[in-house]
C-alpha cells in the first residue's frame, strides 16, 4: 500500500458532509435520552461528537481505499502483459482451499460441545437452524430468483405439525420430522400456484400476505392450534428411548442440528449442479428463454418453492423440538425478514456465503452483548453498508465449470 | 415433398389491432426459408405465435416431424412446443447473462434429458451418463460456433457477435427440427454476418429446416430457398428470391406507395 492517495479537499468536504448527515441520522437515538419517569431528558452530545468522527473517518477510508483500487486496476490494465487480470478472491475464499477449510470447520463443529458450555452450545444449534432456513430460501430467492417474504410461514408449519402431532397423537420427534418436511412442501405448493404468473414486487407482496395470514391463522384459530398461548411440553428428539439429562439432550440435539445443516449444504449443493439447478438458474436470468429453452415454468416453479419450504418445515419441527414450546408469535414477518438478510448478505446463491452470513448473523449479537440492544439497527446497517461495499453479498457464488472428462 | 410445417389463417389480434391476418406458410424439410418485411409488418408476432408465445387468435399450426405423426402446435405452452422440435433466437439476445457459456447451452438440453430430484440429489450412474453426455455434446456445440475457449466465460461478457451465435447454439441444444431466427445478423459488421453466414449453412447441412427474418437483403437472398414477405401483418408475396424481389408488392412495401406525393 505504498502509493496510497493523500486525501483531496474534495475528499475531506465528502468526509465531512458524511458525519453531518450520521449526526443528524443518529440524533433522536443517540443523543436525546427521555426519562419518563422522571421526566427529564438527558442530552448525550459526547454521543453526538463520536457518532460524527467516528462515520467522517470511516467514510473518508472507504474513498481513499476506492480510490487506492481503481488505481490499482488501471495500473494492472496499462501492463504491457495483456493477459486479463484473474479476477482475485480473498485469500480465505479460494477453491483450493475450500477443502482445508471445511474440514477445519467440521473438525471445530464436532469438538464445540467438548469446549464450550451448554449456554454456547445453544446459541449454536440455533445458529445453524438458521443455516438450514437460510439455505433453504436460498433456492427459492438465491436460485430461482423468486423474492419470498413469507418462508416463516412454512418454518410455523413444520413446528406446529410437530407440536400438533405430539399433542393429539403423541407422535414423536422422528416421525415428525419427514411430516414436517412433507408437509411443508405441500404449502410451498398452495401458495406456489395462485403466484404462478407473478414476479418481483407482486410475488414479494402476496408471499408476505401469506406469511401472515398462517400466522394469524394459527393466533386465532384456538380450536386448532391453541392460540396466542401455543403449544407447550413438547418433548426434545429422543434416542432409541434412552434417558438422557437436560445437558446431554442439548449437545445430542447440537449434533443432530449440525447433522441436518451438513445434510442441506449436501443437498442443496448436489440440486445447483444439476438440471433442476441449471433451470431454476435460467428461471432467474430471464423467464421468456428459459421456457423457450423446453422448461415448464410451472414445474420448475413449484419444485423450488416445494423444496425451499422442506427445509423450513423440518427447520420447524427442530425449532419445536429445540423450544419445547410454541406460539404464534415466533412466526412474525421479523423472521422472514432475517432469513432472507442471511441469502443477500450471504450473496443469493452462493452456499458458503449463506452458511457464512447465517453464523455472522446470529452469533454476532450473542456475543457482541451491547450490540444486542441495537441489533435491528444493526441489521438495517450491515446490509445498507453490504449493498454499496459488496453488492453480490459476502461471496458471489463460484462459476460453474464442467470438464468433459469428469 | 411433405412440408414439415403447415401454417393456416393464422391469426393474431392485440385488442382492435390485427398484427398477424390470415398467413399461410409452408416449410420443406432442410430449407432455409425467409420472412421479410418493414418493421412492424408482425415477423416476430409470427414468431411468438409459433412458439407459444402468444396464443393465436385463429389458425393451425401443423408440424410434420420425420417419421413421426402430424401434431398440432397451436394452443400449446412455449416448453411443449420446443420438446416437439421448434427452437427460437430473440430479436433482441435473450441469453441467461449470469451463467457461464457452457451452462446456457446446457439450458437448451433441458427438454431432452430426463434426470428429477432423485437423480440430482443421489446421482445414479444414469444420470452421471446423462449429464456427461450434455456436456460433451455442448461443448461440440461451442466448438462448432467458435466459443470453446470461452465455455467458462459469463455469457454477459461476450461481445456482441458471440452473443448472437451463442443463442444459436442454444436453440440448436434443443434438438430441433426447425429453427427459427429472428434477426440473427443485426447489429453484426461485415466479418461477423460471414461467419454467421456460414454456420447458418452447416446447420442447413444437418438437415434442420431454418425461418429466417433478416432485413440484409443481400444475406437473405443468397441463403433463402424460399421467401415469404409480409407487411401490416399479411402476406404479400412469396416464391423464390429472384420472383419475390421483382414482386411489385414488395417493391411497394419497401419502397412505398408509387401514388403518394411527394
Ligand atoms: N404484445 C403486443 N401487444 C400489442 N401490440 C403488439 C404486441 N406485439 C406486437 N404488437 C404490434 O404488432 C405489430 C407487429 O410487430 P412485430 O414486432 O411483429 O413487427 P416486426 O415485423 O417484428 O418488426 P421489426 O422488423 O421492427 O422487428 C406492431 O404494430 C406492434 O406494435
Ligand atoms: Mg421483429
Amino acid at each position: 500500500m505504498k502509493n496510497l492517495p493523500m486525501p483531496t479537499g474534495k475528499d475531506i468536504r465528502h468526509a465531512l458532509l458524511t458525519g453531518l448527515w450520521f449526526m443528524f441520522l443518529t440524533f433522536p437515538l443517540l443523543v436525546i435520552k427521555v426519562d419518563p419517569a422522571e421526566q427529564s431528558v438527558t442530552w448525550r452530545w459526547a454521543n453526538l461528537v463520536w457518532v460524527g468522527g467516528v462515520s467522517a473517518a470511516v467514510a473518508l477510508a472507504c474513498r481513499l481505499l476506492a480510490a487506492y483500487r481503481a488505481a490499482r486496476v488501471e495500473r494492472l490494465r496499462r501492463l504491457p502483459d495483456q493477459t486479463a487480470p484473474q479476477p482475485k478472491l480473498p485469500l480465505l475464499f479460494r477453491p483450493e482451499r475450500l477443502l482445508p477449510l471445511g474440514t477445519l470447520a467440521m473438525l471445530f463443529f464436532l469438538a464445540f460441545p467438548l469446549v464450550f458450555s451448554t449456554y454456547q452450545v445453544n446459541i449454536m444449534t440455533t445458529a445453524l437452524m438458521y443455516v438450514i432456513l437460510g439455505l433453504g430460501l436460498n433456492i427459492v430467492v438465491g436460485f430461482a430468483g423468486l423474492l419470498d417474504l413469507g418462508y416463516v410461514a412454512f418454518y410455523a408449519v413444520g413446528a406446529y405439525t410437530y407440536g400438533l402431532l405430539h399433542l393429539h397423537f403423541n407422535l414423536g420427534f422422528w416421525i415428525a420430522l419427514p411430516i414436517g418436511g412433507l408437509l411443508g412442501a405441500l404449502f410451498g405448493i398452495l401458495l406456489g400456484f395462485p403466484v404462478l404468473r407473478l414476479r418481483g414486487d407482486y410475488l414479494a407482496i402476496v408471499t408476505l400476505g401469506f406469511g401472515e395470514i398462517i400466522r394469524l391463522v394459527l393466533e386465532n384459530w384456538g380450536a386448532f392450534s391453541q392460540g396466542p398461548s401455543g403449544i407447550a411440553d413438547i418433548p426434545r428428539p429422543g434416542l432409541f428411548g434412552l434417558d438422557m439429562t437436560l445437558d446431554q439432550s442439548l449437545v445430542y440435539q447440537y449434533y443432530l442440528t449440525v447433522a441436518m445443516a451438513l445434510a442441506t449444504v449436501f443437498v442443496v449443493n448436489r440440486l445447483r449442479h444439476s438440471r433442476i439447478g441449471r433451470a431454476w438458474f435460467a428461471l432467474r436470468e430471464d423467464e421468456i428463454a428459459c421456457q423457450a429453452m423446453g422448461i415448464d415454468k410451472t414445474a420448475i416453479k413449484l419444485t423450488a418453492f416445494a423444496l425451499g419450504a422442506a427445509w423450513a418445515g423440518m427447520a420447524g419441527v427442530l425449532f419445536a423440538a429445540k423450544t419445547t414450546f410454541i406460539n404464534p408469535a415466533s412466526f412474525t414477518f421479523l423472521e422472514s425478514a432475517i432469513i432472507l438478510c442471511i441469502v443477500v448478505l450471504g450473496g443469493m446463491g452462493s452456499i458458503a456465503g449463506v452458511v457464512l452470513a447465517a453464523l455472522i448473523l446470529m452469533l454476532l449479537p450473542e456475543y457482541l452483548r451491547a450490540l444486542a440492544e441495537y441489533r435491528m439497527l444493526v441489521f438495517g446497517a450491515v446490509l445498507v453498508v453490504m449493498m454499496i461495499v459488496r453488492p453480490r453479498g459476502l461471496m458471489s457464488p463460484p462459476r460453474q465449470t464442467y470438464s468433459p472428462s469428469r | 415433398m411433405h412440408p414439415l410445417l403447415i401454417v393456416s389463417g393464422l391469426t393474431m389480434d392485440f385488442g382492435g389491432i390485427r398484427a398477424l391476418d390470415r398467413m399461410d406458410l409452408r416449410i420443406l424439410p432442410g430449407e432455409i426459408v425467409a420472412l421479410i418485411g418493414p418493421n412492424g409488418a408482425g415477423k416476430t408476432t409470427l414468431f411468438n405465435c409459433l412458439t407459444g408465445m402468444y396464443r393465436p387468435t385463429g389458425g393451425q399450426v401443423l408440424l410434420n416431424p420425420p417419421g413421426r405423426p402430424q401434431r398440432r402446435l397451436h394452443g400449446l405452452s412455449p416448453h411443449r412446443i420446443t420438446a416437439a422440435g421448434l427452437a427460437r433466437t430473440f430479436q433482441n439476445i435473450r441469453l441467461f447473462p449470469n451463467m457461464t457459456v457452457l451452462e446456457n447451452v446446457m439450458v437448451g438440453r433441458h427438454c431432452r434429458t430426463t434426470a428429477k430430484l432423485f437423480g440430482a440429489i443421489f446421482r445414479p450412474s444414469a444420470t452421471v451418463r446423462e449429464e456427461r453426455e450434455t456436456v460433451g455434446m455442448c461443448l461440440a456445440l461451442l466448438d462448432r460456433i467458435g466459443l470453446i475457449d470461452q465455455a467458462d466465460e459469463l455469457a454477459r461478457n461476450l461481445p456482441y457477435g458471440a452473443q448472437r451465435r451463442l443463442e444459436i447454439a442454444r436453440a440448436l441444444a434443443t434438438g430441433p427440427q426447425l429453427l427459427l431466427l429472428d434477426e440473427p445478423a443485426a447489429g453484426m459488421n461485415p466479418q461477423e454476418t460471414a461467419e454467421l453466414e456460414a454456420l447458418i449453412a452447416s446447420i442447413r447441412g444437418d438437415g434442420l429446416s431454418i425461418l429466417l427474418i433478416e432485413h440484409d437483403m443481400k444475406l437473405v437472398m443468397r441463403l433463402s430457398d424460399h421467401i415469404f414477405a409480409m407487411d401490416f401483418g399479411c402476406l404479400i408475396a412469396e416464391g423464390t428470391p429472384d420472383e419475390v424481389r421483382r414482386h411489385p408488392a414488395v417493391i411497394r412495401a419497401y419502397l412505398g406507395e408509387e401514388t403518394t406525393d411527394a
